[in-house]
């Protein structure tokens, strides 16, 4: 039998590890956390790696869970090995092909990181409320807690499925197991095959569907036939809890680990016990293992095998010493008399009362308990508090633990300051950028010292909400013995700080232990560096005698070639000083592993890298730390005294990352936030930022368009304006004919701007003597930042123009306010300019239904969300329904406001007596088309508003309420291509059928960008994406020829950065539609891997040779005789080769396979040209005035 | 008609092949170049620069992306074989061998003293039977003076000279200061051959855009005027062969450059233009000539019109110049 391995994975990687090699077929579809479960399989089938079979399994991307739930219920009833990841909303998904793989007693073994189900708000962290909602399924629920465990537990539930014939839901916590990285023995082929004997394989391949010996399964069955047979299936879930312990004993002679379907642990005359599963369990052993040699009499029982639940041996895990038990649950059920695990405990104690099975001579008093939603830390001391519990008198029933809840008083007092973590074990937290590589580095260092050295470690990483200037925390242990501690370091022997900002934002030293080593990256030397830290983090470094390094990692990064990436040398450092490896030891291991990273990138990349390790040493100073605190600046407060309350008291507590010290008071109790708050969340991530010359200015606003974060912005205003002006404040002439004689003004937000340059590309304005000098150029930011923040404030507080007064092209609607401002969307971000735009042309009038992905993360990911208000308080509604639905829910909030209009006017004609017949007539037949129109119709309802406090009736009070709605309202549904065409197509071409006024903005990035570039089928043929890693073979699906078909749906393609034009336009005329329209909208993307400073160019490449082609199909047109379809791009202007070849989605493709690229792209070039020709046939027919167009535009009142 | 050649060594059947051009990007053409008698196959340079510049741009828009965002740690596939640098070029080199019998010239432009060995080496490696240097490199920054740009240059041919066994030939510009020592230098060095010339990428500038666009011009027959000369000025001087290269597009262009004294003649914008099978136009029309003109062989007229064996030699020099302006003024 093969060594077995000692290897560093995280629990995806993991399970993965075992499903792929004992799987035939792999359905799936991205959901965080369990996409790279997918992804791994994905690459291993695409490396050719075989299962213990010798086959390459098959692994498939479905277009939702559903479908991939459905796909592999169909392989499991035609006799293959079949498995799936998936989580939270897409488990949920999954649920009714469940039932009936259950109901026909499948064999199967499916792994599920399990995560938070969106309630109030998603999350993507972990707990186990989507499992739960499995309960009644029938499938077997397996519970793993570490990254071993996983790893076993994937094997045991798909060797016990094969044997029980029930299937199985294999689960871990999300995020918490599915990314922690650990050191684990890896099981071999050889324990894979000794567990999956042929015969249990033959026997699942006989109950297959088979031409050659039929059977029916899948019938409708009628009361006298139903429930029998619903019963019949009894006997298997029976024996099935003996099969898993056979199972599991099978393994552990095998392997030497030995689990059970209850694990005990602890004193056997235990009187207080705790119940629990999951990974929180495990840190509940760390936690008792220390309560018994601390002489308490504690234990606890490990949930292994939640379903079937068996009684007998449950009652066996516990020790009938017990007087008291604690039954902890991951998951909330509102209204329930108590989470599920605790409703078992209790209800199986009874039971075993009633049938005279108790151990226990006096019966134990049971609570119940919740911990852990959505990833909260739990901790041992967590865990004290609940053993604390049981001791009291009356020991709180159905607490909380983890929170403080002052509302409903259901928390339990929890000693933050209590710590038992041993100092055999070393601990570091570092702070890094996403993109100076610090995770990555740590990654490395992890897998250095457990697989070099006999110790363990574990990694686990936080990352930040927003996608640009993304911080992230890792949190590192290593240790002689296997890590339990599933929970954030608190006390570090080191901390690191790659980044000297941070040291402003972030009170880093809080986690360090008395004596710890500080590493900062900073650009002063040991001499001066103390006097750059403000006062608390000296008064810190003082008091908790801490040592302190500090190292120019900038400096050495630039000297030695290797740019902005500074991973290689903080790791240097980290191994320099922490002690955890012999120094010389640790550079020679750092050396092998960036020959065996970056060897394939030729030779140069290695020398730079050994370069940047060998100069690491001699720029890392020791700092003399003084006796006193001598810094008189201080941290800055997180947000501006400005700020309202609210923001204050719960927003800049959750900004600072101190969000777990809030109570339940401070946070609403349905989901709903204030919008607005971005403004508050200064975050500087800019190292340059543009700056303005008027002189060369053309005035086109095309800078303000573009711009992701509203950074950039431009007014008009009358001169008076500026007679308090700031001194730097720029301003000029306004040129063109309206608005004579007032001045304009580009003003950048300097603390909101990332720094993208997509503003400076696009500026057409050149200086002729100096054409690299253009209107728009970028300078660093720290020099200009307090003029500039002053003159952003000033630039905010200047009237904006009238909306009534604009034309609405791209240059007047960069006049209009954006009420979409610094979203967290990445630097660059493609699509945030279109959401921009909408909000300038109709913010103050929409409501935004928002498909789960990208564009709702920036859009309402905490703590600050970008949607604002206007200088009348008004802005877009936005709520993100689920990612599926986003149609639909788009399509309700339509039937709704339209409801209300209806019932609006109907008031208003029965109160016309009192009203005045000319004030209702003119609100029920004004024309909304324009801004005007719409302005004239806020001021009627206004004087409306006036008169109706004058008018007792009841129907003024209703009127009142509902006034609003007569203002023509513009829904918006918005998504990426996931939801679009894939798992809300069906809902999208729903709502296309109906005719109604929703409009439908698809940002289109031909990739899931969210959930980390999987191929959708918006995925343009020749583009590698991850479940198309050979280049997608087939051509887009062209969602707007689709959408044309109907005839009465208005559609455009755009893409803002070939054509603005036609953009803004295809945005007013979609907004003005009485039907529904949809818009596809080209987005650029860092899936698309190039500097997306390039954005604009790229678009206008894939506009121009014809990958992209612009069009507007407006069914209106159709009544005046027109065509509807007008073109507004023609092909060939490019070759198609010019545009991909400058992306790596492409280029990866023709560098793994170039032959294939070739044909893939000849291929391509033939379709962009043949669907050209198709659209140009279509735009030649003529279509008679008779047919029908555009639906009425309004009903008849 | 006999027409061989000797070549780095190689005994060929004519001096006629196709210089590097993305030519041999496609294994189709290059059966056609052989088919259409190509002597040898010469292959564009794998470019130290670009690699560097694409691993460079790979990690920007890349890696700076990854490990940033719960969600999404990565966003592309990780394929095992994914080849970046050399591994493309040099997967190439091995089909080519594969598919053809006449030697297959590599070509290589370094811009490090590791990256010029490593890749030479892992070009011999490949299979390569011999390499040419691309010695191109724009001199922009004024602290570097020419001679330590010549000495770069030197450097690097000695050091790739040592590292492999396979013959090599040095590709040139024609902008030196004084270009016979610098053949002198690489003919000392123990260069094979001397590769005349480098075409430098020209880039255009749109005046409405005020931009300066790429733009690549393909070659006329008057690019060959410059080869022409300093063929004749170099024959005899160096023990290197010397190859022509730019600007040969008719049978005439060939013998031109031969009676200069090219003993290989590499021909790329002819067939860009006019397809692989133009080469065989060309060997048959330098044969015809040659019978026409009673030549017993090709080596007879070898070098005939060079600086050594021509009966004007001072047309060469500088009185050429001075003569066509005059004729101009005429």
């Amino acid at each position: 039998m093969a060594q077995r391995r000692m290897i560093t994975v995280d629990g995806n990687e993991a399970t993965a590890s075992v499903a792929h090699r004992t799987n035939e077929v792999i359905a799936i579809y991205p959901i965080t956390p369990s996409s790279n479960m997918g992804e791994f399989a994905d690459e291993w089938s695409a490396q050719g790696k075989k299962n213990i079979w010798g086959v390459v399994p098959e692994v498939i991307e479905m277009q939702s869970e559903a479908g991939a739930a459905a796909a592999v219920h169909g392989a499991l009833q035609a006799g293959s090995l079949t498995t799936t990841f998936t989580a939270s909303q897409g488990l949920l998904l999954m649920i009714p092909s469940m039932y009936k793989i259950a109901g026909e007693l499948t064999s199967y073994c499916m792994h599920v990181s399990a995560r938070t189900v969106a309630t109030h708000a998603l999350s993507i962290f972990g707990d186990h409320s989507d499992v739960m909602a499995c309960r009644q399924t029938g499938f077997a629920l397996l519970a793993s807690g570490s990254v071993q465990q996983a790893h076993d537990f994937a094997l045991i539930g798909q060797s016990a499925t094969l044997k029980a014939r029930v299937p199985f839901l294999h689960f871990f916590d999300g995020f918490r197991i599915s990314h922690e990285v650990d050191k684990i023995e890896e099981l071999t082929n050889d324990d894979l095959r000794a567990m999956l004997p042929d015969e249990l394989i033959a026997a699942h391949r006989q109950r297959a569907m088979n031409p050659d010996r039929p059977f029916i399964r899948g019938t409708a069955q009628n009361p006298d036939a139903f429930f029998q047979a619903r019963e019949a299936c009894n006997p298997f879930y029976l024996a099935c809890p003996r099969i898993v312990q056979e199972t599991m004993d099978e393994f552990a002679r095998l392997t030497g680990r030995a689990y059970r379907l209850f694990e005990y642990f602890g004193d056997p005359q235990a009187e207080r016990v705790i119940v629990l599963m999951g990974s929180g369990a495990e840190t509940a052993i760390e936690y008792v293992e220390w309560a018994l040699a601390h002489g308490e009499r504690i234990g606890l029982v490990k949930v292994n095998l939640y379903r079937p639940f068996s009684l007998r041996n449950f009652l066996a895990a516990l020790p009938p010493s017990a007087r008291r038990i604690a039954v902890l649950d991951r998951t909330k059920e509102p209204g329930a008399l108590g989470d599920p695990l605790y409703l078992d405990a209790v209800t199986a104690l009874r039971e075993a009362r009633d049938e005279g099975i108790s151990p226990f001579a006096t019966e134990p008093l049971v609570v119940g308990g919740r911990y852990g939603l959505s990833s909260k830390e739990f901790t041992p001391a967590m865990i004290k508090a609940v053993f604390d519990n049981l001791q009291q008198d009356r020991p709180k029933n159905h607490f909380t633990v983890g929170i403080e809840d002052d509302v409903t008083h259901t928390s339990l007092a929890v000693d933050s300051d209590f710590d038992i973590e041993p100092d055999s074990v070393s601990r570091a937290v570092f702070f890094g950028l996403g993109a100076d590589g610090t995770v990555g580095a740590n990654k490395n260092s992890i897998k250095i010292i457990a697989e070099e050295t006999d110790n363990y470690g574990q990694g686990y990483f936080v990352y930040d909400s927003k996608k640009a200037g993304a911080v992230t925390i890792s949190h590192l242990r290593f240790g002689p013995k296997p890590i339990r501690s599933h929970y954030l370091v608190k006390r570090a022997n080191f901390v690191a700080c790659h980044q000297y900002v941070f040291t402003d934002k972030y009170d880093m030293l809080d986690y360090a232990a008395p004596g710890a080593t500080f590493l900062l990256n900073a650009p002063f030397g040991p001499e001066e560096v103390w006097d750059h830290l403000p006062r608390e983090m000296q008064e810190q470094i003082i008091e908790k005698r801490l040592k302190f390094y500090v190292i120019d990692a900038y400096k050495v990064a630039k000297d030695t070639g290797m740019g902005v990436r500074i991973n290689t040398i903080m790791q240097t450092c980290f191994f320099a000083i922490s002690g955890v490896l012999p120094r010389e030891e640790a550079i020679a291991q750092i050396k092998k592993s960036i020959e065996k990273t970056y060897g394939k990138k030729g030779p140069e990349v290695v020398r730079k890298n050994f370069a940047a390790v060998d100069h690491t040493l001699a720029h890392l100073h020791e700092v003399k730390v003084p006796s006193a605190a001598t810094a008189t600046r201080r941290l800055p407060p997180i947000v501006s005294e400005a700020a309202p309350d609210f923001v204050k008291r719960v927003t800049a507590v959750l900004m600072a990352g101190k969000g777990d010290l809030l109570p339940v008071s401070a946070f609403p109790v349905d989901g709903t936030w204030p919008s607005a708050t971005t403004q508050w969340e200064k975050r500087n991530i800019a190292l340059e930022i543009p700056v303005w010359d008027p002189a060369i200015c053309i005035q086109c606003n095309k800078c303000a368009l573009v711009c992701p974060h509203a950074a950039i912005r431009a007014k008009v205003y009358p001169p008076e304006q500026l007679a308090a002006a700031p001194p730097t404040f720029k301003a000029t002439d306004f040129k063109a004919a309206e608005f004579k004689g007032w001045k304009y003004t580009i003003q950048v937000a300097p603390e909101d701007c990332t720094g993208c340059k997509l503003c400076v590309m696009v500026c057409p304005a050149k200086d002729k003597s100096n054409p690299k000098h253009k209107a728009i150029v970028m300078e660093p930011q720290m020099p200009l930042r307090e003029a500039e923040r002053e003159n952003y404030a000033f630039f905010l507080a200047i009237p904006d123009v009238d909306r009534a007064a604009l034309k609405l092209d791209v240059k007047g609607s960069q006049f209009l306010r954006p009420l979409f401002e610094y979203s967290g969307a990445c630097a660059g971000c493609g699509e945030t300019p279109y959401v921009k735009l909408l909000t300038q042309l109709f913010g103050d009038r929409a409501l935004i239904g928002n498909a789960t992905g990208c564009s709702s993360i920036y859009g309402g990911n905490l703590p600050t969300t970008p949607y604002t208000v206007d200088e009348n308080g008004r802005g877009p509604s936005w709520n993100n329904s689920l990612f599926e639905d986003t149609a639909e829910f788009a399509f309700g909030l339509r039937l709704s406001v339209d409801k209300h209009a209806d019932l609006a006017r109907h008031y208003l004609r029965t109160l016309a007596p009192q009203l005045g017949e000319n004030l209702v007539t003119e609100i029920l037949q004004a024309d909304q088309s324009d801004e005007a129109g719409l302005a004239a119709q806020r001021a009627r309802v206004q004087a409306l508003r006036a008169q109706l406090a004058q008018i007792a009736a009841p129907e003024a009070r209703r009127l009142e309420i509902l006034a609003d709605y007569l203002v023509r309202k513009s829904v918006w549904a918005v998504g990426g291509d996931g939801w679009a065409y894939d798992i809300g197509y069906g809902g999208l071409d729903h709502v296309l059928a109906q005719g109604r006024d929703v409009n439908l903005l698809v940002l289109d990035t031909e990739v899931y960008s969210n959930t980390g570039g999987q191929a959708s089928k918006a995925t343009p043929m020749g583009a590698a994406a991850k479940f198309a890693m050979a280049g997608k073979g087939v051509a887009k699906k062209d969602l707007g020829m689709i959408a044309m078909t109907y005839g009465n749906v208005y559609v455009a393609r755009v893409a803002m950065g070939a054509k603005d034009t036609q953009t803004v336009r295809a945005f007013v005329e979609a907004d003005s539609y009485p039907g529904t329209s949809l818009i596809i909208a080209y987005c650029h993307c860092i899936a698309h891997g190039y500097d997306l400073a390039y954005g604009c160019e790229q678009q206008k490449l894939a506009v121009d040779s014809g990958a992209w082609p612009l069009y507007r199909w407006d069914p209106r047109r159709i009544a005046s005789g027109e065509n509807p379809l007008k073109l507004d791009s023609a092909p060939g202007k490019t070759k198609l080769a010019d545009y991909v070849r400058n992306e790596t989605r492409f280029r990866m493709v023709e560098q793994m396979h170039p032959k294939r690229f070739a044909e893939l792209l000849a291929r391509s070039e033939i379709e962009v040209r043949n669907r050209f020709i198709a659209y140009e046939h279509l735009a030649k027919l003529a279509m008679p005035a008779t047919t029908p167009g555009a639906p009425p535009t309004e009903k008849e009142s | 008609m006999d027409l061989s050649t000797t070549y780095l060594g190689f005994s060929l059947p004519h001096p006629l092949m196709p210089g590097a051009s993305p030519l041999v990007d496609d294994l189709d053409t290059v059966k056609r170049l052989e088919d259409a008698g190509a002597a040898a196959i010469v292959m564009h340079s794998l470019f130290e620069e670009q690699i560097n510049h694409e691993i460079l741009g790979q990690e920007t828009a890349v890696e700076q992306h990854e490990e940033s965002f719960a969600e999404a740690l990565s966003y592309f596939p990780r394929p095992e074989e994914f080849r970046l640098g050399p591994d493309a070029y040099l997967e190439q080199i091995r089909k080519i061998k594969a598919a053809v019998r006449v030697p297959v010239i590599a070509s290589l432009n370094g811009t490090t003293p590791a990256g010029w060995l490593q890749y030479a080496t892992l070009i011999e490696q490949a299979g390569a039977d011999a390499l040419e240097l691309n010695l191109y490199y724009l001199a922009t920054q004024a602290w570097e003076s020419a001679d330590v740009v010549e000495r770069r240059k030197l450097d690097a041919v000695k050091l790739v000279k040592q590292a492999v066994k396979i013959p090599v030939a040095v590709k040139i510009s024609p902008y030196f200061t004084s270009l016979a020592h610098f053949a002198r230098e690489l003919d000392e060095a123990g260069v094979d051959a001397i590769v005349l010339f480098n075409r430098f990428y020209q880039p255009d500038i749109d005046i409405e855009e005020l931009e300066v666009v790429p733009n690549l011009q393909l070659s006329h027959s008057p690019t060959l005027r410059l080869r022409l000369r300093w063929l004749a000025i170099l024959y005899g001087h160096v023990k290197a062969g010397l190859a022509c290269s730019g600007g040969v597009h008719t049978p005439e262009d060939a013998i031109k450059a031969v009676m200069a004294g090219a003993s290989a003649v590499q021909v790329v914008s002819a067939l860009l233009r006019q397809g692989p099978e133009h080469l065989a136009v060309l060997r048959r029309g330098l044969e015809q000539w040659l019978e026409q003109h009673e030549y017993e062989s090709l080596q007879q007229m070898l070098g005939s019109m060079s600086h050594r064996s021509c009966p004007n030699p001072q047309a060469l020099e500088r009185a050429n110049y001075m003569r066509v302006l005059q004729s101009w003024r005429q």
